[in-house]
């Protein structure tokens, strides 16, 4: 069965589209209700652009089941220009590569295989920027 | 008059080489080199499909066309390797390009002629005034059997092309097709692999194709081949798109800057795309371009496009064939080749 979660996060998952607290600000991704700074209640809708910074990163040596064939690859927090900060990981490009502050693109990429004969999951990865 | 707007293309960054793969099956990569002329192919990762292609080359050329998305009314992907035997690919597309959902999609398949036949429908409801914008996508991530000869070529990429009437980068001057039926090459569902008939994939299907669509376009527009500053043809080779080029009477200067197949591969529906694409990065305003497609089946799609003074202008807003070509990130070994392309098959 699809997962009704997926479908629902289609437009952050495909589009990173995102809201902004119009009281304090803060952007937040993927969009909420009440923002988590000031707990304001109205917001504006924002795109993300499709690059960002790596502010954080760790290196998966084991992995679930389904990206086993993908180890070791490295996971990221990034921050994008407008201060939003996403989870993704990194690919096209060498584990060792990744440390904080490399920029990077965001590209649309197959995310999971909900089994062998289930949905396919589609989402945004990062590389590294000019890559 | 309508013509393209925008354009895009995206080629995965890893390859195989040619004589990886020769290695692997101990056959002679010197001869392969010199016969087909392929030195390597791209490969695509495990996370890219003819979705993820044919959204980054929609990215691209709507950010080189500048305009909204929500403007667009229709688009169609042409690709024989569509990720879902049943669901459309167009609907994850246009999705993730904030398109519609007030617009027209659909699939299109006719083996590698697939992405031109999307591109001619798209500028047709442009020029019939139908929809404003329309985007046809031609893009790939195909499979050669193990040790057979499509392995050295079938490779992964594509092109978009966005339509309008309004703020040209090219005029399309002309469209030309021809089409018979054609046993060349096919698979059949359920199988994994396809099949060609050897030596019948030269004369009776490539050549026969695609020189009748190009002499038909010539014949249609008054063109001669030395009135052109470009042409494209399709390239399941680096030799048949050559041998078709000069038995028209193109030169080697006109073909180079399209022929990508020698490090890129045959990227199917995206392969005569791509080219185009990587014409349309170095075009000068007023220089005349050919394009031809095949698609085994079989057809071929003729197009004759003048750049315009805008093209300059609008090409540094994405990224260059050529930047994705020449900039490679990793070489397979055959054994990572092969848990790439999934031909390791592993239990659930
Ligand atoms: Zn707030």
């Amino acid at each position: 069965m699809p997962s009704p979660r997926y479908w629902r996060e289609v437009p952050s998952r495909f589009r990173l589209e995102a809201v902004r607290c119009r009281r304090c600000g803060k952007p937040s991704f993927p969009a909420r209700t009440i923002c988590p700074a000031c707990r304001g209640t109205e917001f504006e809708q924002i795109g993300l652009t499709r690059e960002g910074t790596v502010i954080t990163s760790t290196v998966l040596h084991v992995a679930p089941d389904e990206f086993a064939m993908e180890t070791p690859y490295a996971v990221a927090i990034v921050e994008t220009p407008e201060g939003a900060r996403l989870m993704a990981q990194l690919v096209d490009c060498e584990p060792s590569e990744v440390k904080p502050g490399l920029p990077v693109a965001l590209e649309f990429r197959l995310i999971r295989q909900e089994g062998h004969g289930g949905i396919l999951c589609y989402g945004h990865k990062a590389v590294p920027a000019g890559a | 008059m309508a013509g393209i707007v925008g354009y895009g293309a995206y080629i995965p960054r890893k390859r195989i080489k040619a004589e990886e793969i020769a290695r692997q099956w101990g056959r002679d990569a010197a001869s392969i080199e010199k016969g087909l002329l392929l030195r390597e192919k791209s490969v695509p990762g495990l996370d890219e499909d003819t979705i993820t292609i044919s959204v980054a080359a929609g990215r691209a050329a709507l950010d080189r066309a500048g305009i909204d998305p929500q403007r667009v009314g229709a688009l169609y992907i042409g690709s024989e390797s569509h990720p879902y035997a049943v669901k459309p690919s167009g609907t994850i597309v246009v999705e993730a390009l904030g398109v519609g959902p007030r617009v027209h999609v659909a699939d299109f398949e006719f083996a590698c002629k697939a992405g031109t036949e999307a591109m001619f429908v798209a500028l047709g409801l442009v020029e019939s005034g139908r929809v404003e914008y329309a985007m046809g996508i031609g893009a790939d991530t195909s499979q050669g059997a193990p040790n057979d000869a499509l392995e050295f070529s079938a490779s992964a990429g594509g092109a978009a092309y966005l339509f309008g009437r309004e703020a040209l980068l090219a005029d399309v001057l002309e469209t030309y097709s021809y089409t018979t039926d054609t046993p060349d090459f096919w698979r059949r569902e359920g199988e994994f692999y396809p099949r060609h008939g050897g030596r019948f994939t030269g004369e009776p299907a490539y050549f026969k194709h695609v020189l009748a669509a190009s002499r038909g376009i010539l014949e249609k527009t008054g063109l001669k081949p030395k009135d052109f500053r470009y042409a494209v043809f399709h390239m399941p080779n680096g030799k048949f798109p050559l041998n078709a080029g000069k038995t028209l009477g193109f030169t080697p200067q006109q073909m180079e800057t399209g022929w990508l197949v020698p490090t890129m591969g045959n990227t199917y529906s995206g392969s005569s795309p791509t080219g185009l694409a990587a014409v349309l990065d170095v075009a000068a305003p007023d220089d005349l371009i050919l394009i031809t497609s095949f698609g085994s089946g079989a057809a071929s799609d003729s197009f004759v496009l003048r750049a315009t003074a805008l093209l300059p202008e609008r090409r540094g807003r994405a990224r260059t064939v050529r930047s994705m070509l020449d900039h490679p990130t990793r070489y397979l070994t055959y054994g990572q080749y092969a848990s790439y392309r999934e031909k390791i098959i592993l239990n659930d």
